[in-house]
């Protein structure tokens, strides 16, 4: 298949007893921006590993631009970045030095390369002879994308770019990999913020080794298998406590300023509801039907529904 | 919360300089009894320099600052004792046992130990964690950790507690669980003072105040900030704030 760019075809990986995959199957698009949305531990920078032929599989195979990740992990090297989630630049290098050390290993130049890193690159500029240990999370990342771009990848592997950078930092960041996409590189993102896979074109939700689901992210919610409701009421704790212990209430957790729930089956109206909680001197209740969101699926998911 | 709000933590004209740098401007504030506060801003905004100010481990330029009932300039080390500080980054020794890193922070914090003791079995009831009570941090998952280290910050029953990017990286289910437990706290009466880079927590605030170039741009609850900046989420509202700035 012409369009494939990374295939997986059941990945398995296990660290003594711990499984930390199991029968992992994705094929990724050439051009795509596909995000890997899970908790920690949940299996993502074993997968990236294994995809960047850092780490062997345990059984299964992987290809990314045709090329096996075991047999042709020379070619793989060529062909991919990989920016692991902790920061690994040289801290004791400037901007300019680390930059033209990637460029030199990738037997490259910064100047021959200068156009696919421009855009980013004109927001270090001014840092140019400053150590990268001294810079801010957000100029880290963007270094950071900087060396892993210097040698014209066509896959970018990016384990966790935006945990512990700042909201502002971390909308450049997804905006700046979405003009990376135009220009034809595939893009494979982790990440266990479940408010950033909206920004991807499909997503998997990963969790304990195996993924629950694959699809766009506007798809997802539409599946979720009951109506949820968002209610709120003066006393919110205590009114999460009510909730949880009322029978017809199949879930309740907090959401924000609001408390989600959903109703068991036998139970088709939450009218009632608030009639037991007006009468249990709740007051100032409010309910209304909501969209479920990219988490609350993923919460029905690792309850084990199908969604 | 209950009748007439009083304040915890009081803040008037809060500046502190570095040399000629001003990283908090003349900041005013207060925080209530029983509040979930969050504390927002970008990278660099001064939210550090201010929450080591408000423990008690900065000195203040200038202003009015009382935490706790204490001075910050005056009685910080009594600050100190009233407080409780759990920060994701660390918070927890990973090579002591569940048990040994209670006794530790309960130990430092001046409880007794058969009061700790007590304490101690009360909490791992109320966490379910009996199980694990010999077992070492580092060999939990990061949920477990993350809820141990919130009951260990306020194992000492501090009027209130600061929470320093507490939440990264838990599964969804994990996440809301933690935040009951907040919840929970707050309804107890412990005022929660919460700084996070994910917008979506800051909606669990009761009100938040964003800051940006060491001043607080922004404060109220999170409903009437989004009407104010016609913003559908906290995440539109720093957004702005902060390219503004």
């Amino acid at each position: 298949m012409e369009d494939i760019s990374i295939q997986i075809c059941g990945i398995g990986k296990s660290w003594g007893k711990v499984r930390a995959l199991h029968d992992i199957r994705l094929e990724i698009g050439k051009g795509e921006l596909f995000g890997l949305i899970g908790p920690d531990g949940a299996g993502k920078t074993t997968l990236i590993r294994i995809l960047a032929s850092l780490l062997l599989p345990g059984s299964g195979t992987a290809s990314v631009e045709g090329y096996d990740v075991v047999k042709d992990y020379r070619k793989i090297r060529d062909i991919t970045a990989y920016m692991p989630g902790r920061f690994s630049l040289y801290q004791d290098l400037t901007v300019a030095e680390n930059l033209s050390f990637f460029a030199t290993i990738f037997g490259t130049t910064l100047k021959e390369n200068y156009h696919l890193i421009r855009d980013i690159y004109v927001q270090l500029e001014a840092f140019s002879n400053r150590p990268a240990g001294k810079l801010s999370g957000g100029m880290k990342q963007k270094l950071a994308l900087c060396c892993a771009l210097i040698h014209q990848p066509q896959v970018l592997l990016l384990d966790e770019p935006t945990t512990g950078v700042d909201a502002i930092s971390r909308a450049e960041f997804w905006e700046m990999l979405r003009r990376l996409k135009t220009q034809g590189i595939t893009i494979l993102v982790s990440t266990a913020y479940m408010d950033e896979a909206a920004l991807c074109d499909r997503i998997a939700l990963i969790q304990e080794g195996s993924i629950l689901k694959t699809d766009i992210p506007s798809a997802i919610p539409g599946d979720y298998p009951r109506r949820l409701y968002a209610i709120s009421a003066k006393q919110m704790y205590r009114l999460l406590k009510d909730l949880q212990q009322m029978p017809a209430v199949f879930t309740a957790y907090l959401s924000g300023q609001h408390i989600h729930f959903s109703l068991n089956p036998d139970f088709p109206e939450p009218g009632l509801i608030a009639m037991l909680l007006e009468k249990s001197g709740h007051e100032g209740i409010q309910i209304r039907e909501v969209v479920p969101g990219i988490e609350d699926s993923f919460i029905a998911l690792m309850k084990g529904e199908s969604v | 919360m209950t009748a007439p709000a009083e304040a915890v933590i009081t803040v008037k004209d809060l500046v502190k300089k570095f040399g000629s740098f001003t990283a908090n401007d003349h900041l005013s504030f207060e925080v209530y009894r029983g509040e979930i506060f969050g504390f927002l801003g970008a990278n660099g905004a001064g939210k550090t320099t201010a929450i080591r100010i408000l423990c008690g481990l900065s000195v203040p330029t200038s202003g009015y600052i009382r935490v706790a009932g204490f001075d910050a300039f005056t009685e910080a080390e009594k600050i100190k004792k009233h407080i409780g500080y759990m920060s994701q980054r660390f918070s927890l020794y990973e090579d002591l046992t569940v048990f040994e890193n209670i006794r530790l922070f309960g130990g430092i914090y001046g409880i007794s130990r058969k009061a700790i003791r007590e304490r101690a079995e009360e909490l791992l009831e109320t966490l379910q964690m009996q199980a694990v009570r010999d077992t070492l941090i580092g060999r939990l998952p990061l949920g477990w950790r993350q809820k141990l280290a919130f009951s260990v910050a306020v194992f000492h029953r501090p009027g209130i507690v600061f929470l320093d990017e507490p939440t990264g990286g838990v599964d969804p289910i994990t996440r809301k669980q933690f935040w009951e437990m907040i919840h929970a706290s707050a309804a107890d009466g412990i005022t929660v003072f919460v700084t996070t880079h994910y917008m979506d927590e800051a909606e669990y605030c009761d009100r938040i105040s964003i800051m940006a170039e060491g001043r607080i741009i922004a404060l109220d609850t999170p409903a009437a900030l989004k009407k104010q900046y016609h913003a559908s989420s906290i995440n539109e509202v720093f957004t702005r704030i902060a390219r503004n700035a």
